[in-house]
């Protein structure tokens, strides 16, 4: 996997809360059983009317606004376990999302697939939201190495917190399944003392 | 001084990393044929086996049809992920139910039907409502397919320990309020963001007055709040239950068991992030009026008025409300619906059949309506059949399907169309969730069997 230091980009704004796992990815594009492809269907039913044609209005049809980073409103990713979720808004190509809130399952997903989420104050969040609305060009910066995310269009700089382990593998790249097969004998370990129970 | 929670967690702790989260040791694997086939090839591509297949049950639930499940799937994609998962079982030899067989249905049903599904156990699955299987006394929550993939290769996932909250139900429900309008009254108190980061114990009077089945419909519903899950400590309720189940401990395992049961329970100084603590009495029947489950209120209320809405969730709350086709502050009592479904990992278990027949009986299904009756597993069916049930239903004007998850998320045929109005006992009530444009209102089986009945929506304690 690629390691993630510091991105700068311009983002896509989203400001709606609750925006639940089913509408990041609807159920009836669950039916893949590979992880790509799912980028396509992110948001689908906000982004495309029943025949299939683009809403001039929804934010990803509409060309002021592209970038890395998703920045939506509070409790993002709540609903259902499904990774897939994660693997649209990956595939699409967002590294980050910034919100004030996002459900658990979502976040540990997103992390799972390399893409970044940071969790952010509602007054920061609303500020960015202002300063899109100002300037669809500002950028943010995420530097993981410091924990900071800056908003290049006011300056102001807020820190977020991600555990050390997980910030480990997004600096090195490395998954939780490497981490884990070379951890066998501990497990087989547990387990005898578990069956003298 | 330890929670239930804190006690049957740190009796699964592999490792502890240094600022970072938990090795956790899981007893159980469930996979369902849609969050698992990206998780098998994982191993394929690194070459590894199932690392303790007798752990491992696997069975199809999401994709598979409520009839003529004895022909091919029609759909070809559905069709592949339930081909995948058969495929998957084989090769990798772990536990397997696939359609037609006896013991398929839902996995959030079948786990505790067949003692699969035991206390002190910590379950996984690459779905949200494993927190049903909390009910048991039980440490279940939901995964996402990195993990599944993980728990295949290891038995462990890594885990942030989440925090302790307990919910209090004191006092009795009155009559005509279920388990599902415990749960959702409290979401609807809650909100959907509200117990995020937590996990949570039911206790209380009201709480360990339900049944099994009632107490699974309630650690379900745990998620919808954002919990990591829910759970009721085990008791002689839960034991009976246990008890003579094909997979459940026996003889003189049973009686082990049964001693290191009885000590999960938390402490009585026990402290909890949170508590919080509700007034059984004071829930009614609950329907949902918007497009999320904390959008919920007594069948007889009226919906919120966007003014007491805070400012940040006007916006939403009114797309919702507009998607429902509801108004702000109007009453929902007698409105038409076209739809009725009874089922799902919520409230598809024999209980609410029972529930539901005995409300139906010796009434008509209203006509013009789509009632869909779905067992959550293939025992409840039998076990509808046994009591003859069927017969109620069937003399009322209603007819049984297949088990799976069916309308609840509506990846198979059962599709509520766009615009109209579903009466649900499933858990969710989001845009789309059960078919493009459907609407869905969240409710109990009673509040179910009362629309059904009418053709709109009723307070079942009127009929
Ligand atoms: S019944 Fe619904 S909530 Fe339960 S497992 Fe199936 S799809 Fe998920």
């Amino acid at each position: 996997m690629d390691k993630f230091r510091t991105l700068t980009s311009t983002i896509v704004p989203l400001p709606i809360e609750n925006v639940d796992t089913d509408q990041i990815i609807p159920a009836r594009f669950l039916k893949a059983t590979s992880k790509d492809g799912f980028g396509d269907n992110l948001f689908r039913d906000w982004r495309y009317d029943k025949q299939g044609n683009p809403i001039k209005d929804f934010v990803l049809n509409d060309p002021t606004y592209k970038g890395e980073i998703l920045v939506a409103g509070k409790n993002f990713g709540s609903g259902s376990s499904r990774e897939h979720a994660a693997w649209a808004v990956a595939g699409y190509g967002f590294k980050v999302v910034v919100s004030s809130f996002f459900a658990d399952i979502f976040r540990n997903n997103a992390m799972n697939n390399f893409v970044l989420p940071v969790v952010v104050s509602d007054s920061f969040l609303s500020e960015i939201f202002a300063s899109v609305k100002s300037d669809s060009a500002m950028t943010l910066t995420v530097d993981l190495e410091k924990q900071t995310v800056t908003n290049n269009h006011t300056g102001k700089s807020e820190s977020f917190s991600i555990n050390g382990y997980k910030r480990e593998c997004f600096l090195k790249g490395l998954d939780d399944i490497d981490y884990l097969l070379s951890k066998k004998d501990k497990i087989e370990e547990y387990e005898k003392g578990k069956s003298l129970l | 001084m330890n929670t239930l929670f804190d006690k049957i967690w740190d009796a699964h702790v592999v490792t502890k990393l240094e600022d970072g989260p938990t090795q956790l040791y899981i007893d159980r694997l469930y996979c369902h044929e849609v969050t698992s086939p990206q998780a098998f090839e994982g191993l394929r591509k690194r070459g590894l086996d199932v690392f303790r297949p007798a752990q491992v049950c696997c069975m199809p639930d999401h994709n598979i049809p409520t009839l003529h499940q004895d022909k091919p799937i029609v759909d070809p994609v559905s069709k592949k992920q339930v081909d995948t998962l058969d495929k998957n079982a084989k090769d990798f030899g772990v536990q397997y139910f696939p359609i037609g067989n006896a013991k398929n249905g839902i996995i959030h049903v079948v786990g505790p039907e067949y003692g699969l599904s035991l206390p002190g156990m910590t379950m996984v699955c690459g779905d949200s409502h494993t927190s049903t299987h909390g009910a048991m006394g039980a440490v279940a929550f939901g995964i996402g397919t990195s993990e599944v993939e993980m728990v295949l290769a290891t038995q462990c996932v890594f885990q942030t320990k989440p925090k302790t909250m307990r919910i209090r139900f004191e006092g009795k429900l009155k009559a005509g309020v279920l388990a599902k309008d415990m749960a959702l009254y409290m979401i609807s108190k809650m909100t959907t963001g509200g117990a995020t980061g937590y996990f949570v114990e039911y206790a209380g009077e009201a709480v360990r007055a339900l049944s099994m089945e009632g107490r699974m419909t309630l650690c379900n519903l745990s998620i919808e709040m954002g919990a990591r899950g829910g759970l009721v400590a085990p008791d002689e309720t839960t034991f009976a239950y246990v008890k003579g189940r094909e997979f459940a401990p026996v003889g003189e395992a049973w009686d082990k068991a049964v001693a290191y049961w009885k000590t999960l329970k938390s402490d009585g100084d026990a402290l909890f992030d949170k508590e919080i603590l509700f007034d059984a009495s004071e829930i009614e029947p609950m329907v949902t009026y918007g497009t999320n489950p904390g959008m919920g209120m007594g069948v007889s209320s009226s919906v919120p008025s966007i003014e007491e809405m805070e400012e940040s969730g006007r916006a939403s709350f009114a797309k919702s409300l507009d998607y429902m086709g509801f108004k702000s502050g109007e009453k929902l009592m007698g409105k038409p619906i076209d739809y009725v479904f009874l089922g799902s990992c919520t409230n598809g278990r024999i209980e609410d059949f029972r529930v539901f027949a005995d409300f139906v009986k010796g009434k008509k299904k209203a006509d013009g309506i789509v009632v869909w009756l779905v067992p959550g597993s293939w025992a409840v069916d039998r076990q509808i059949r046994q009591e003859g049930l069927d017969k109620v239903l069937n003399e009322a004007g209603f007819e049984l399907r297949q088990p799976g998850c069916s309308a609840c998320l509506a990846m198979n045929e059962d599709k509520v169309p766009a615009g109209k109005y579903a009466v649900s006992t499933s858990n969710r009530n989001f845009e789309g969730r059960q078919g493009p444009g459907a609407r869905t209102i969240l409710a109990g089986p009673l509040v179910a069997a009362a629309a059904a009945v009418t053709g709109k929506i009723t307070d079942p304690r009127m009929l």
